[in-house]
């Protein structure tokens, strides 16, 4: 019972900043908002016992991504954007077809699944110990690729620094 | 949970957020006097006895100063940062045991303990960043952007830094790390306790965090974002009142958070620097040596704690009143460029130790040492000049 108002409060709050940061003017409250929106995410999380990515959510989003967001909107200074030119063609009803699509898709396919669920899963499931055995001894492969991935991103942003550098 | 565990969590909640606070006032008598000493002044002295009353007295002082907001502040965002500022100060050590038994162990001893803290201590960028943005000023904004420069570069030195901790205890949990503290150091040598600090690891993992957590707390001589040469004070110029006082507590209390993390991990935690207590040994016998052995098994550990929080708080005085601020690019230069490359490798030769044992592990850091000699050791320093306006910040304008 209590699990469930939890989450519910959770729910709510996650997506009312995510409606903010869509619809908010000003950047710097959008960014906000998308750093409340991660924060309750991880506490979503917290309360399924996945704490591990939960704490990872906290670190990786809302601790360093969202404050390098930040630094380049208040580097930039940017004012709330003008009004973009409104053209009168199909990509605005397509886009509302296609986004409902999914939406509808998505609901219906999982709520019906949703709905008369109860967690069952053991307490340790989202301890570091058990991810890291997963991840380097089962995904060991997709985790060699991850951290190719990684390294390419890694050198291309080295490249494109030094570039604008010389 | 029980309605019993609900309590005994309020109350271990209490007694963590009462020795933040209370400890606070101490620590800014501490930091004007011990400054004062250095400095071959006297100090605040009046009030109190030693002046110890002085920190009540600039606290009242500060409720009846005026608030003034910048003209073209935003002001919501203006009077969250503060707020934002306090908060991860505030719930960082949520996860420090204090001592071994059930009061102070820590709020939570979750299975996640050191990556909360890192958590915690990477929101703490925001509350100086949106301060030096919101007040609309061009000195506290550039202090914001320092800051947040400064602490996310030096977040990744700090997580080096305390891997080392997690992969020798073989857990994040901070009660674990300090039970593999409590071992025979070294494995061999049975009266003294193994803290990590004393292995080759520890020593250079616990260097490295103590230089990357006075750069996370903007400290001296990273204080860059409120140097009060060049930036005014940075983000805190518009901040009067009690705005300015949760700035100023939350930078200590972060310091406090902060010590404590770097005793649990590298310094043993509350566990005493002896493996033996004659008290103890006596306490066997019962009657009033076991009365003295219960005490002093429950209070001995907390003060040991508080010793080596203290201890570690004054070492942060001492190099504020030793050091000059480094320029923006040494600073970076030294995150970058030294501290993580020194993590890494110290980190690559705790797992050979992990793995293979101590002699390997031990080639391998005299190896790596002669290979830093042969390579650096013969290098001059260098000598360039360096344009302030350019290089030295961590923007580069447009060329005119």
């Amino acid at each position: 019972m209590g699990e469930r108002v939890l989450f519910f409060v959770l729910a709510i709050v996650a997506i009312l900043s995510a409606g903010g940061v869509v619809f908010s003017r000003n950047p710097v409250r959008s960014a906000l908002l998308l750093v409340l929106n991660f924060f309750t995410l991880a506490l979503i999380y917290f309360s399924l016992s996945a704490q591990f990515i939960g704490v990872l959510q906290v670190i990786v989003y809302a601790g360093a991504i969202m404050v390098l967001f930040l630094f380049v909107i208040m580097l930039l200074n940017l004012g709330s954007p003008d009004a973009m030119p409104q053209e009168r063609d199909l990509k605005r009803p397509l886009a509302y077809l296609i986004g409902f699509g999914i939406l509808a898709t998505l609901v219906s396919q999982s709520l019906a699944l949703l709905i008369p669920a109860t967690p069952q899963a053991s307490p340790d499931v989202g301890t570091a110990r058990v991810i890291g055995l997963a991840l380097f001894t089962q995904w060991a492969y997709p985790l060699l690729l991850m951290g190719v991935l990684l390294t390419v991103g890694v050198i291309g942003s080295i490249l494109l620094a030094r570039r604008r550098a010389s | 949970m029980t309605l019993a565990d609900f309590g005994w969590a309020i109350l271990r909640i209490a007694l963590m957020l009462g020795f933040l606070l209370g400890a606070l006032p101490l620590v800014i008598w501490l930091e004007r006097r011990a400054l004062a000493w250095f400095q071959n002044r006297v100090g605040p002295n009046r009030l109190g006895p030693f002046g110890l009353l002085q920190p009540m007295a600039d606290a009242v002082k500060l409720f009846f100063k005026e608030e003034i907001v910048p003209a073209n502040a935003d002001r919501l965002i203006w009077a969250l940062a503060p707020a934002l500022a306090l908060f991860p100060a505030l719930v960082a050590a949520a996860t420090v045991p204090w001592g071994p038994n059930r009061l102070l162990t820590p709020v939570a001893d979750v299975d996640i303990g050191l990556l909360y803290f890192s958590a915690m201590s990477s929101l703490a960028a925001y509350g100086v960043l949106l301060a030096g943005w919101s007040s609309n000023n061009k000195y506290s904004l550039l202090g914001g952007l320092r800051a947040s420069a400064q602490v996310i570069s030096y977040e990744l030195g700090m997580g080096l830094a305390l891997a080392t901790a997690v992969l020798a205890a073989g857990s994040f949990r901070m009660t674990s790390i300090v039970e593999m503290q409590a071992q025979p150091l070294w494995g061999i040598v049975p009266l003294l306790p193994n803290w990590l600090i004393f292995t080759p690891w520890g020593l250079i993992g616990g260097a490295l965090f103590f230089v990357c957590m006075l750069a996370e707390t903007n400290r001296a001589p990273f204080d860059l974002p409120e140097a009060e040469s060049e930036l005014v004070a940075g983000y805190q110029t518009e901040y009067s009142s009690m705005k300015f006082a949760a700035f100023f507590m939350g930078e200590y209390i972060a310091i406090l958070a902060i010590c404590a993390i770097m005793t649990t991990c590298f310094l043993g935690g509350y566990l005493a620097p002896i493996n033996f207590s004659p008290i103890q040994a006596l306490g066997a016998q019962g009657g009033f040596w076991g009365v003295l052995a219960s005490l002093t098994g429950a209070l001995m550990p907390p003060f040991w704690f508080l010793l080596k929080v203290f201890a570690l708080v004054f070492m942060f005085l001492w190099i504020r009143a030793t050091l000059l601020r480094l320029r923006y690019d040494q600073l970076m230069n030294l995150g970058w460029r030294f501290l993580i490359p020194v993590g890494l490798v110290n980190l690559a030769l705790l797992t050979v130790y992990v793995i293979w044992g101590w002699v390997p592990s031990l080639i391998g850091y005299g190896v790596a040492i002669v290979l830093y000699l042969v390579f650096f050791g013969s290098r001059k320093p260098e000598r360039r000049t360096v344009l302030l306006v350019r290089e030295a910040q961590p923007y580069r304008p447009k060329e005119a």
